[in-house]
């Protein structure tokens, strides 16, 4: 019998109530939103620093 | 690691499903103490456009947003390492750990990782000194100040104060990259006002701060002894407002308002210093409390609309 077995006793251990459930997916969620920004926050952050010299750079 | 394997790895350690589930999105969002965040925010963005140099708005915000996580990721450790007393005093014993909402390792990790991430944030987007200070700030709160001194000495708010007091001095920094005396002016502000506005809470929530054993001022020292130095420290303040104005880095527009504001609060103080007796002495030290905030936000309001709105459309006060 392993872990994953749906007769195994750990599947019978903690057992998450519907309003867990509902916090476990917001928290997901909200990391996904939060790693987003992080990507654009980033990407603006670099546009602002280089400025001019990016389109002077490619000419 | 999946979360069978977890939840079995939990279960050998003694932990139960409030362990290894957390909170929601909000929970967290209440470990960083958000209405301190605003202040933070508030004054680190009049600390940025108060500085004598140009600031791109992208790494502006970028400067504003990793100083303000900063602020919250302190206010986390903090929450994290004072859930013994947070759960014994009324004002504190909703929040999340004493709540049992989220987890103390959950909230430890949350404050160490978003510190770190914040402080990586703002040395790469400005400078390592405004990094620097970041990371000084957060460990002065949750070290010097949670862990050392607020169970320790009523002196705990004065010296821990220069905690609140650093981020217009760190929005300075990233601005500039340099400390100098207009900074100094800004953080003694927050510095002096910290005292006369914790020790008015105080006042009135001394039996809360006494049954978790805080030494606040009033628990040890007594409420005349408080009340005095409320006075002395307002007293104080009055000259340190004005500072920015005498040294001639703001206009009259703030002169005039510092001085009018910080009479009132003179005022109030005074108020708290004599009405001694029945229930007007509890009143006189909300009115303060109260008036402290905004005495605060007039200041540093002044501060971002000279320098950040009437500067730039060439208005000089």
């Amino acid at each position: 019998m392993n872990a994953m077995d749906p007769r195994s006793p750990i599947e019978n251990g903690v057992v998450l109530t519907p309003a867990q459930q509902k916090a476990r997916r917001q928290r997901n969620i909200a990391i996904g939103l939060a790693v987003a920004l992080l990507c654009a926050l980033f990407y603006a952050v670099t546009i602002a620093k280089l400025g001019s010299g990016v389109i002077k750079g490619a000419g | 690691m999946s979360d069978v394997t977890a939840i079995a790895n939990g279960r050998e350690a003694g932990l139960g499903a409030a362990d290894l589930v957390g909170g929601a999105p909000t929970d967290y969002l209440a470990l960083l103490k958000p209405r301190v965040m605003s202040l933070v925010i508030f004054t680190a963005l009049a600390g940025l456009v108060a500085a004598p140099v140009h600031v791109h708005p992208v790494i502006g915000f970028a400067a504003l947003l990793a100083i303000s996580v900063g602020a919250g990721a302190s206010g986390a450790l903090n929450m994290w390492y004072d859930r013994d007393i947070d759960a014994i005093m009324s004002r504190t014993r909703t929040r999340p750990i004493p709540s049992g909402r989220i987890a103390p390792r959950e909230a430890l990790a949350f404050g160490l990782t978003l510190s770190a991430f914040a402080v990586f944030t703002l040395g790469v987007v400005t400078n390592w000194l405004a990094a620097g200070l970041l990371a000084f700030t957060i460990f002065f709160y949750a070290v010097v100040y949670t862990m050392w001194l607020k169970r320790w000495t009523p002196q705990n708010i004065v010296i821990g104060g220069a905690a609140g007091a650093f981020p217009p001095m760190i929005g300075w920094a990233a601005a500039t990259g340099s400390i100098s005396v207009e900074s100094l002016a800004l953080f003694s502000i927050i510095f002096f006002w910290t005292p006369p506005h914790f020790w008015a809470l105080a006042l009135f929530k001394s039996a809360d701060y006494g049954r978790a054993g805080v030494p606040m001022l009033p628990n040890v020292k007594g409420a005349a002894r408080t009340r005095l130095e409320i006075f002395l420290y307002s007293v104080l303040l009055v000259p340190v407002c004005l500072s920015p104005w005498m040294i001639g880095f703001e206009g009259r527009a703030y002169g005039v308002v510092a001085l009018v504001s910080s009479l009132i609060m003179l005022a109030l103080a005074f108020a708290v210093w004599r009405d001694t007796e029945g229930r007007d002495k509890d009143k006189a030290a909300k009115r303060l409390f109260a008036y402290s905030i905004l005495h605060l936000f007039l200041l540093f309001a002044v501060i971002v609309a000279e320098h950040g709105i009437l500067a730039p459309l060439g208005f000089a006060s």
